[in-house]
């Protein structure tokens, strides 16, 4: 039988806010357990939350750059349970009057197709601390240093029909927080956390089936591999006569599976009421407008303007388009060296691929924009070849120095000139007679693929250095005349 | 020296006819002499308030001259107190150190004032006699076989049996009112916002707030001067500007339209009481004020109203004493869950328990809609009937209870019985608006409470009309027999 999958994701994104949304204590990764909360987070009896600025901002700024409903009134509930890591018993969330209502954005798949997502809503609430369940003997400790943390919870229709699909709405949605900056996006120290809602329908039915939430998929690639596993667990129930249960579930990342949590019979009931410390919140309309006018130029609009001001193709375009560091870093190099095609090959190429080898974040090269800028330079102006190029990009990466040092250290500027050029190409031709009478007897289509071979056979003997379109000319230049000599 | 007002005290203070040490002691000696037949304290803090009337005296001696520096005064051990303990009056919090302080006790601290303990209240602000505290019931000074009031019982007493010239007090249903009533004291709730509820250990968030008690409105009206004002760590607290609220209160009375509302005035109300609050009333006509029958027609609901929202925040509010971080924890839990529901079953006791269940059931999916939501509406009615009574009348009056306080254990089998002591005061806390209690005379030998209702906002104004009704009265200076020592 053919199902078809229905597929929609919850996306719990932190807020790259430097203090948490209802204190003042610090909001950064990493730091020692419970040195991040105050007497606020710790729930000390009396304390009172104060909602932060900046996390409304963030939120309003996201519902911009998906174009939703702002929510100008919206209102903070507490949504009820015990948990250890939860300090006051109820997590401050909101429930029926979000901040942010529908909207949408788009993704598009490897075959270049572009798909419209629906978001439902996105809603403002507070991250819950931690549990330790290793290194203490049989008991379970607490650090709170992430309680409080804000946290934008998205939620989007159930839009998406593949794991490929989702995998696209999750870089898409990466690639559009970071552009903001409203949010580091770092899914390792779990700043976007991914709920999968999956269930499966036979091909063409419009009723929805039973569907699973698979909790807490913090990779694109986990969530790539649990949707599949996922269809294929929902598929064998189906088809072997079974229902789908609704519960939820973990991915077991190690064992590639998905396994059951709780039933959502027995579920809480969070007994949601509006929360009685914080006022709701009330946006002008004025503030949205100067939000809107301020935003920054989203991956979207940049990716149009790539293809239309810098003549790129249109995957060239996406990727570069994607991350705001990468587009940003590439147009500083555009800048600095006047070629928007050089300068996107040799970003997506060695810049990206070195990076990659190396493990690194944008932000560790060690080759700035401006340095990358001026080894291009050097090969539009002819100093050197793309080749060589390449040889002082890795000495950059290495920290030897600009580009300009290392090509006068190494002595790798191009022979432009063109009395050497002639002497080794006559060199060449002298040497290699036999190559000579194939190349003379060859047609025009054949001499073209064998004057490669002298071609090579230079720049070996320029150690790389030779001008290549001046060898070409003069090659031709001379084969020709070689050639016309042989015939009288 | 206890008889003196709190202007009076800060004048003799000032003219150096005794000094803040000196009066602190005499505070510290009635408390140890008196206090063991009122139970009025948790906790005294000899040392502390010793420590503070030496800091006084030396900012005395320097020339300053703010309105209470060295007054000793008590907190109800509702408001955190840095480096005392806050017990809230449970055991759930019997160990309970804060490490800061309310913006309440910080004020006062600020202000120069001694403080010399923490008052005995209702566990958790949940009750209207004092009883259900974990510390054992507070007694009346009036009459020891009878209760304070509650919550805020052991504030009402220690002002009572003249312990401390100034208490602070926090009301959530007449918390702060009843017991001033009982015990024959002063006792102003704001209205909601007008005090920082930072510190003030929450029962219901949207309906707690903080007032001074004390023997005379010019008494709570200093130290209302210094409680008030805008906290940016509450956001419920008003950006209001405060005002002097001495400034105003020799203002005559006359034009003074005072609203009687029908429904205060019904057979629900003992006949002596209701003689002594006609009394009462009299004195203010007297005075210039006229007197107007009006309708709140939705009273009668602001009980099950405030027993459904209350609960509710209630059950959620404490839901943070889990035994995890502090507070009580029980012995050896074998896991999470008896780790919870020990520590909590062993910390709080019967009413506070009972108040979580109401509340969670009426938060509970399938009946919020019924009860919750419902009771929401019902609130904005009885904010509306207060809001459409303000067109006609300045301000509202009537009795604050039923009649005068009762005997220890008399109510303490029939919760309901208990919650009807609460229908006069529900609906202020509902409307969030200010209203006090003052003397009003006796019966039997037990004082009565006029309650005034003012507009929101209004406290200058209530605070006026009290002090004009003691200009002409003396209820207010009346000690307890026992307590005349």
């Amino acid at each position: 039988m053919r199902w078809d999958v229905v597929i929609g994701l919850e996306v719990h994104l932190q807020l790259a806010t430097e203090s948490k949304i209802f204190s003042g204590a610090a909001t950064q990764f990493g730091a020692e357990p419970n040195t991040q909360a105050c007497a606020v987070d710790l729930a000390m009896p009396g304390m009172l939350p104060v909602l932060n600025e900046q996390a409304v901002r963030y939120a309003v700024m996201f519902g911009l750059g998906i174009g939703a409903d702002i929510g100008l009134r919206s209102v903070f509930d507490r949504k009820n349970y015990f948990y250890p890591d939860l300090p006051k018993g109820y997590q401050i969330s909101q429930f029926q009057e979000p901040i942010v209502g529908r909207g949408h954005f788009d993704i598009q798949l490897e075959d270049g197709s572009v798909r419209r997502i629906g978001i439902t809503r996105a809603h403002l609430e507070e991250d819950a601390g931690k549990s330790l369940h290793e290194d203490f003997h049989d008991q379970t400790g607490i650090d709170l240093n992430r309680a409080g943390t804000p946290l934008l919870e998205i939620v989007s229709e159930p839009d998406l029909r593949s794991a490929e699909e989702a995998v696209a709405y999750l870089k898409t949605l990466h690639s559009l927080v970071t552009s903001l900056g409203i949010s580091d996006g770092n899914m390792a120290e779990g700043s976007m956390r991914c709920d999968v809602n999956l269930s499966l329908r036979p091909a063409g039915s419009d009723t929805l089936g039973t569907r699973a939430e698979i909790k807490n998929v913090n990779s694109f690639r986990f969530v790539e591999k649990a949707i599949h596993y996922e269809i294929e667990r929902q598929a064998d129930i189906l088809e072997s006569g079974g229902t789908v249960v609704q519960e939820t579930r973990l991915y077991d990342a190690d064992r590639d599976e998905t396994r059951s949590m709780r039933s959502k019979e027995v579920a809480n009931d969070y007994r949601y009421f509006p929360e009685p410390d914080l006022l709701p919140i009330i946006i002008e309309q004025s503030w949205v407008d100067s939000l809107r006018a301020s935003l920054p130029e989203l991956p979207r609009a940049k990716r149009e303007r790539f293809i239309a001001d810098y003549g790129l193709s249109p995957y060239d375009a996406t990727v570069l388009a994607a991350q705001r560091p990468l587009a940003d870093y590439y147009e500083a190099v555009v800048q600095a060296c006047g070629d928007a095609k050089i300068g996107a090959n040799w970003v997506q190429g060695e810049l990206l691929g070195q990076l990659n080898r190396n493990g690194l974040e944008l932000a560790q090269s060690p080759v700035s924009a401006e340095a990358l800028a001026a080894l291009i330079q050097r090969i539009v102006d002819g100093s050197i070849s793309g080749k060589i190029g390449k040889q002082v990009f890795e000495a950059m990466w290495a920290g030897e120095g600009d580009a300009d040092s290392i090509i006068e250290a190494r002595g790798l500027r191009q022979v432009s000139d063109s009395g050497a050029l002639e002497g080794m190409v006559a060199d060449v031709i002298r040497g290699n007679p036999e190559q000579v009478a194939q190349y003379q007897a060859a047609d025009e289509a054949r001499r073209k693929k064998l004057s490669g071979f002298f071609v090579g056979q230079i720049m070996k003997l320029s150690k790389g250095q030779a001008n290549p379109q001046m060898v070409n000319d003069l090659l031709t230049q001379q084969l020709d005349s070689a050639s016309a000599n042989g015939d009288s | 020296m206890h008889d003196l007002s709190v202007a009076e005290l800060a004048l003799g203070l000032r003219a150096k006819h005794f000094s803040s040490t000196e009066l602190t002691r005499h505070s510290l000696a009635r408390i140890n002499t008196l206090d063991t037949h009122y139970n009025s304290f948790i906790t005294v803090d000899e040392t502390g308030a010793l420590a503070a009337a030496a800091q006084a005296d030396a900012r005395l001696a320097n020339g300053d001259t703010s309105p209470l520096l060295g007054i000793p005064l008590a907190h109800k051990d509702i408001f955190c107190t840095e480096g005392l303990r806050t017990s809230c009056g449970s055991k759930m919090l019997d160990n309970f150190i804060p490490p800061y302080d309310a913006t309440v006790t910080r004020r006062l601290r600020e202000a120069g004032t001694v403080l010399l303990g923490k008052t005995n209240m209702d566990e958790f602000a949940m009750g209207s006699s004092n009883e259900t505290s974990f510390y054992g019931a507070a007694q009346n000074p009036w009459n020891t076989q009878r209760v304070p009031g509650g919550s805020s019982g052991g504030s009402a007493a220690a002002v009572a049996a003249r312990l401390a010239p100034l208490a602070t007090g926090t009301d959530t249903g007449g918390s702060i009112r009843q017991p001033a009533a009982f015990c024959g004291i002063t006792g102003l709730k704001p209205t909601y916002g007008r005090v920082s509820r930072l510190g003030m250990i929450a029962y219901a968030s949207s309906l707690d707030q903080g007032g001074p008690m004390a023997r005379s409105a010019e008494d709570c009206a200093l130290l209302l001067n210094v409680m008030a004002g805008f906290d940016p760590l509450d956001s419920t607290s008003s950006e209001r500007p405060t005002e002097d609220y001495s400034a105003g209160l020799e203002k005559p009375l006359a034009g003074l339209r005072v609203g009687l509302p029908r429904e205060f005035f019904g057979a629900g109300l003992e006949a002596n009481t209701h003689t002594r609050i006609r009394d009462a009333l009299a004195l203010l006509e007297q005075q210039g004020a006229t007197l107007v029958d009006i309708n709140l027609p939705h009273t009668e609901l602001s009980i099950p109203t405030y027993y459904i929202i209350a609960p509710a925040e209630a059950s959620t509010n404490l839901s943070r004493y889990d035994g995890v971080r502090y507070g009580h924890r029980c012995e050896a839990p074998r896991d999470l869950h008896d780790l919870y529901t020990r520590s909590r079953q062993e910390g709080f006791g019967d009413e506070v328990k009972r108040r979580i269940l109401v509340g969670t059931y009426a938060l509970s999916a399938g009946y919020y809609d019924a009860y919750y939501r419902k009771a929401q509406q019902v609130r904005r009615l009885i904010r509306q009937d207060f809001l459409d009574a303000f067109t006609k009348v300045d301000i509202i009056a009537g009795p604050t209870t039923p009649g005068p306080a009762f005997g220890i254990g008399a109510k303490t089998s029939d919760p309901l019985a208990m919650y009807l002591e609460d229908v006069y005061t529900l609906a202020v806390n509902l409307a969030g608006l200010p209203a006090m209690s003052v003397p009003a005379g006796h019966v039997e030998g037990l004082p009565v409470g006029l309650q005034l209702i003012g507009q929101h906002f209004a406290e200058a104004r209530l605070l006026n009309v009290a002090h004009q009704l003691q200009q002409a009265s003396d209820w207010h200076l009346q000690t307890p027999p026992e307590a005349n020592v």
